[in-house]
C-alpha cells in the first residue's frame, strides 16, 4: 500500500540511526534533493549511504555529509567535481568508503531487489578491487563473487506517480531509480507530479507501485 | 624527443575513422569525448542510461546529461534505461567499442586508467567497460607532462583490467597490441620512427614501410 505524503518531512520520518539508505541519481539528474534536505532536518545519524557519487559542491548529498550524518559511503565515483566535503571527511577518517565498480554497484542493487543473494561478474578481475573476493572460472574466464545490496530506505526521484505508487521517470534521471526502488524495505519517491489513479498509461509504467511505499509531490 | 605535439583533435579524428557506421560506442570522460563529433553513423551509449547521446544542441536539460555529467542532447531513435540494463549492455558485449583515456597501457594490453595510487580512488564504469566492450581503444598523449612514456612493458599504476586494450591512438602514432608487444601501424603527421621509438618504453615493432596518416580534419575545435 502506497501512501501519498503531504511533505518530505513526513516521508522520511522513520529513518533511524544506523540505517542503510540508497540514494538515486547520477550527478544532479535524478537526485532526490528535497528528500535529502528533509533527511538532514530529520537528524538520523550513522547512516550508510549507497549512491553512485559522494556529493558535488554543495548538492544535497554533500549537505548530508557536511552535517555529519553519514558514517559509510558505498559508491563508484566519490571524486566528482568539487567533492571536497567527502574528501575531507574521508581524509580525516570520519567516513569510510566501499568503492564499487559502477556496473557491479548497479547489479548488486538489482540482485538485492530481485531475491538473488550473490552473483559472479567478470568486472574487476585482477585488480585491487578484487582483493579478498572469491574467484571462479566460467567458460574459461575468471569471475568474482559479489553480494547483493539491500537497504532500509531508498530515496529516489521520479517524474510522475499515481496513488498506487506507479512511477515514471524523465530522461537520464531514471538511472538508479528502478533498481533502488526494488532493493529497499521502504522506498520513498519524490516526484514532480502526483496524478490520480487511471491517469498513467499502464504500458508506460517503469516502476510498478508494489515497490514504492511513499510518494511526495515536489514540483520542479 | 622533440616532435611537435600533435593536436589531440587530429588524433580523435583519426580514431573515429576506425569506428564503422552503425557501431554502438561508449566514449569515456576526458579526451575520448573529442571523438564524438568525428563519428559517422555510430550510436553513442552513455553508461548513465542513454543510447543515442549526442552533443548538446539547444537548451540544456538537467535530466539529460552524459557520463561526464555535462548537459547533452539525444539523437533521433534514442532510448533511456536504468543503470542495471545499461551495464548489462556493457558486460554482455553489446557495446562494440569503448574509447578510454589512460595513465598507462602495457604491451600486454593491460590498462591503467582509474587510480594513480595517491589520490582518493574513483572507478566509475571504467572496469565494466574495459572487460565488457568488444573492443577497447585508448586515446592519450604518449608522454606524461614529465616526458615519461605511457606505453609501458608493465603498468606501475593499479590495473583497470588485464589484457583488454586492442588499439592505442597517441599524438605520435596509431598502435596495435599484439603478442610480441606494440606494433606501430601509422605515424602521426610530422613524427619520425626514431621519435616514436624514443617515446616508447615497451616492446615495439615499427615496420620499415610504416605510413604516415594524413589528417584531413578541416575545422579547429569549437
Amino acid at each position: 500500500m502506497t501512501e501519498v505524503q503531504a511533505d518530505c518531512a513526513a516521508a522520511v520520518r522513520d529513518v533511524f540511526d544506523g540505517a542503510v539508505v540508497m540514494v538515486g541519481g547520477f550527478g544532479a539528474a535524478g537526485l532526490p534533493t528535497a528528500l535529502l534536505d528533509a533527511l538532514v532536518e530529520h537528524g538520523a545519524r550513522q547512516l550508510t549511504l549507497v549512491s553512485n557519487n559522494a556529493g558535488s559542491g554543495d548538492d544535497a548529498i554533500a549537505r548530508l555529509l557536511a552535517a555529519g550524518r553519514v558514517s559509510k559511503v558505498v559508491c563508484s565515483f566519490p571524486r566528482s567535481t568539487n567533492s571536497e566535503v567527502f574528501q575531507e571527511l574521508y581524509r580525516n577518517g570520519d567516513v569510510s568508503l566501499e568503492l564499487v565498480p559502477q556496473g557491479t554497484l548497479a547489479e548488486r542493487i538489482r540482485a538485492g531487489g530481485s531475491g538473488i543473494p550473490a552473483f559472479y561478474t567478470p568486472t574487476a578481475v585482477g585488480t585491487l578491487l578484487a582483493t579478498g573476493k572469491e574467484q571462479r572460472w566460467f567458460d574459461g574466464r575468471a569471475h568474482l563473487l559479489e553480494h547483493a545490496l539491500r537497504a532500509d530506505f531508498a530515496l529516489i526521484c521520479g517524474e510522475q506517480a499515481d496513488h498506487e505508487g506507479n512511477l515514471l521517470y524523465r530522461k537520464a534521471a531514471r538511472n538508479f531509480g528502478p533498481i533502488m526502488a526494488m532493493a529497499a524495505r521502504t522506498t520513498i519517491a519524490q516526484v514532480r507530479r502526483v496524478v490520480a489513479l487511471g491517469e498513467l498509461d499502464p504500458e508506460t509504467v517503469v516502476t510498478p507501485g508494489i515497490f514504492v511505499d511513499r510518494v511526495v509531490e515536489v514540483p520542479a | 624527443m622533440s616532435a611537435q605535439p600533435l593536436n589531440m583533435e587530429t588524433v580523435a579524428w583519426r580514431l573515429a575513422q576506425d569506428i564503422p557506421s552503425g557501431s554502438y560506442v561508449n566514449l569515456g570522460i576526458g579526451l575520448p569525448t573529442m571523438v564524438a563529433k568525428h563519428l559517422q553513423g555510430a550510436i553513442c551509449h552513455s553508461e548513465n542510461g542513454v543510447l543515442g547521446i549526442a552533443p548538446l544542441s539547444g537548451e540544456a536539460d538537467e535530466d539529460l546529461i552524459n557520463a561526464s555529467k555535462e548537459p547533452a542532447g539525444l539523437a533521433a531513435g534514442g532510448a533511456f534505461f536504468d543503470h542495471a540494463m545499461s551495464f548489462g549492455m556493457i558486460r554482455a558485449g553489446y557495446i562494440d567499442v569503448t574509447v578510454m583515456g589512460a595513465f598507462q597501457v602495457a604491451s600486454s594490453g593491460d590498462l591503467a586508467n582509474w587510480s594513480t595510487g595517491e589520490a582518493l580512488p574513483a572507478v566509475g564504469g571504467a572496469m565494466d567497460l574495459a572487460i565488457g566492450a568488444r573492443q577497447v581503444f585508448v586515446i592519450m598523449r604518449q608522454l606524461t607532462r614529465e616526458g615519461v612514456s605511457k606505453l609501458v612493458e608493465r603498468c606501475s599504476y593499479p590495473l583497470t583490467a588485464a589484457g583488454v586494450v586492442e588499439r592505442v591512438y597517441t599524438d605520435l602514432a596509431v598502435l596495435r597490441v599484439a603478442d610480441a608487444g606494440f606494433i606501430a601501424e601509422e605515424l602521426a603527421p610530422g613524427v619520425t620512427p626514431a621519435q616514436l621509438q624514443a617515446a616508447t618504453e615497451a616492446p615495439l615493432t615499427i615496420p620499415d614501410a610504416i605510413p604516415t596518416y594524413r589528417a584531413s580534419i578541416v575545422e579547429a575545435p569549437a
